[in-house]
């Protein structure tokens, strides 16, 4: 079991170099230099800018420069906010993007895994195919949709929640961001769970402890849950990655000062080194939160470790 | 399955004439006329925007764009997802694990993180869009006419082929690419919808399609901003977009159902 997950962490080493290094080659490619868009300054002023962060120096010198940095957790400083560095501001942005993260995830597994075995269990009655086609829906509309029709209607139309974030106080200002990031995330693991659950119970392991006379609740507890676990499991890294795009869309549309937030504006303001640095920072996360899932999987199901 | 795709014809006829259906100009703005609610009867079937253009004619333009963007991306993805495959598939034994290989390595990267430092690094450029959203979809449809191209190259078409000495990049375009159409065109199907909101996506964030030309992402974007006078401005191209996203994914579930029926027959 070290051994296996030893070799996972290997290989995640290489796949996040390669994510440090295209993003460091994209922004240094970039036409023009980060300070162009202001007013245009004197050639000497320039050149002391450019040394002061160190854009004069040949770039695999600027790289090695930035990875060391990178070791010691230090991704530069911002070029719009003048007086933070990248890492500060990232640890400001990042719990508030957490909290949100943990809760939206906690939500979908919640109501995904319970929402999907209750249809497999009565598989093709109403109750089956309303879950199925709420989950259909969900796959299919985007988060920036089903966010802002949820402020319509239950902030602005029926005044039942606050619309944003600021001025709101208590959990309340919690539940619209959250169900916003959760939804399609419920659909999916939703059918994930029935497809899997569908599957597992039509087996001959099944069969047998029917035979012996188990009650449902028993063989759906004991012997069907792990085995449906493991497609909805392999899930799991790409539900992290898409809660962690879909909160930069929910941080946007409910203005909430986390680490998507930065991200977008950084973006729109073409603040180089802070958008490097999430980018940078969200890889690393979603490699680590992988490797998580993968080590898992090898618990929950040997086979996988053989490999 | 038959209403998905009589819905995504009607989509694409609205992108295809839709903006010449109205008389009014995408650009046209007019001050007397500001946030119209839509009316049936009137001069604006989609109300009007905050700067008084018509929305019935950039709404079309929106789908247009959108529809667009997104089938140029699947093509790029397309292309290259199929010649990676095959030769992959085609070569075999080393050459094909390490290219495999390197594909396993790309599914870990954030691929949408990178799509916006693109967006960043530079500019805004409708090309750009383009290739950049097609070069992240292609790594399933590589995996996929991989192993469709292992078990072709086992064929006798491809053996007598061979035999005729002719060249492999021949082979793997005249004989092998053409048997991989079917399960090619499924695996677009699906594709179109991730294009699209990866596209949309972007233009909501305000990174994608840029003013004045506009995507259905970027009206969602603009709806956002006035829902509190003008619901409309958000509601008819969030109900467009779910529409057309709904509609490509049960027609691509459909489409593969099939084909795996057909497949294992």
């Amino acid at each position: 079991m070290l051994r296996y997950a030893l070799l996972r962490l290997l290989g995640a080493i290489p796949t996040l170099l390669l994510v440090i290094i295209l993003a460091f080659l994209m922004v240094h490619a970039a036409p023009g230099g980060p300070f162009d868009a202001e007013r245009a300054l004197p050639a000497d002023v320039a050149e002391k800018i450019e040394a002061a962060y160190h854009l004069d120096e040949p770039l695999p010198k600027q790289f090695l420069r930035y990875m060391s940095g990178v070791l010691k957790g230090d991704l530069g400083p911002s070029y719009r906010y003048r007086d933070r560095s990248v890492s500060e501001l990232i640890g400001s942005g990042f719990p508030v993007s957490l909290k949100l993260g943990l809760l939206a995830f906690g939500l979908a597994s919640l109501l995904g895994l319970s929402a999907g075995t209750f249809a497999a269990l009565r598989q093709g009655s109403m109750l089956d195919r309303v879950v199925m086609s709420f989950a259909m829906t969900g796959v299919s509309v985007p988060v920036f949709v089903v966010g802002p029709v949820l402020v319509l209607v239950f902030a602005v139309k029926l005044h039942w929640l606050p619309a944003g974030w600021s001025g709101a106080s208590g959990p309340a200002k919690y539940v619209l961001p959250v169900i916003t990031l959760a939804l399609p995330q419920i659909a999916y693991i939703a059918r994930l769970t029935r497809a899997s659950m569908i599957e597992v119970l039509g087996r001959d392991f099944i069969r047998t402890a029917r035979a012996q006379g188990l009650a449902t609740k028993t063989i759906i507890r004991i012997h069907a849950l792990k085995p449906t676990m493991l497609p909805v499991l392999s899930y799991m890294g790409p539900a992290i990655a898409a809660i962690l795009t879909g909160s930069v869309v929910v941080e946007e549309v409910f203005g909430i000062p986390g680490l998507g937030q930065f991200f977008v504006r950084g973006a729109l303001n073409r603040d180089y080194t802070l958008v490097l640095g999430i980018v940078i920072f969200y890889a690393a996360l979603i490699i680590v939160l992988n490797l998580i899932v993968d080590i898992l999987y090898g618990v929950i199901d040997p086979r996988v470790r053989q490999q | 399955m038959k209403k998905s795709a009589g819905i995504l014809l009607v989509m694409l006829l609205l992108a295809i004439v839709g903006p010449w259906l109205s008389p009014h100009d995408y650009l046209a703005t007019n001050f007397n006329a500001l946030l119209n609610a839509p009316q049936l009867s009137g001069a604006h079937l989609f109300g009007t925007d905050d700067l008084g253009r018509d929305l019935f004619v950039r709404t079309m333009l929106g789908i247009r764009v959108t529809l667009l963007v997104a089938i140029v991306a699947s093509f790029v993805s397309l292309v290259i997802g199929v010649t990676y495959g095959a030769v992959a598939g085609y070569v075999g034994g080393r050459v094909d694990a390490v290219m495999m290989r390197f594909v396993d390595t790309l599914y870990a990267l954030p691929f949408i993180f990178l799509v916006i430092l693109l967006m960043v690094a530079f500019e805004r450029n409708f090309l750009l869009i383009f290739v950049a959203i097609g070069a992240i979809n292609w790594l399933d449809m590589a995996r996929i006419v991989r192993g469709q191209t292992l078990s072709l190259r086992e064929r006798e078409f491809v053996e007598a082929a061979k035999l005729t000495g002719i060249s492999t990049a021949r082979i793997i375009f005249r004989h092998i690419a053409p048997n991989l159409l079917g399960i090619v065109v499924v695996y677009v199907t699906l594709t179109i919808p991730q294009a699209i909101l990866v596209e949309s996506f972007l233009s909501f964030l305000g990174l994608g399609i840029q003013e004045p030309q506009t995507s259905l992402g970027a009206l969602v974007d603009a709806g956002v901003s006035q829902m509190e006078r003008a619901p409309w401005m958000l509601l008819i191209p969030a109900t467009l977009l779910a529409l057309i996203l709904m509609s490509f994914n049960f027609l691509g579930d459909a489409l593969r159902d099939f084909f795996d029926a057909r497949q294992s027959k």
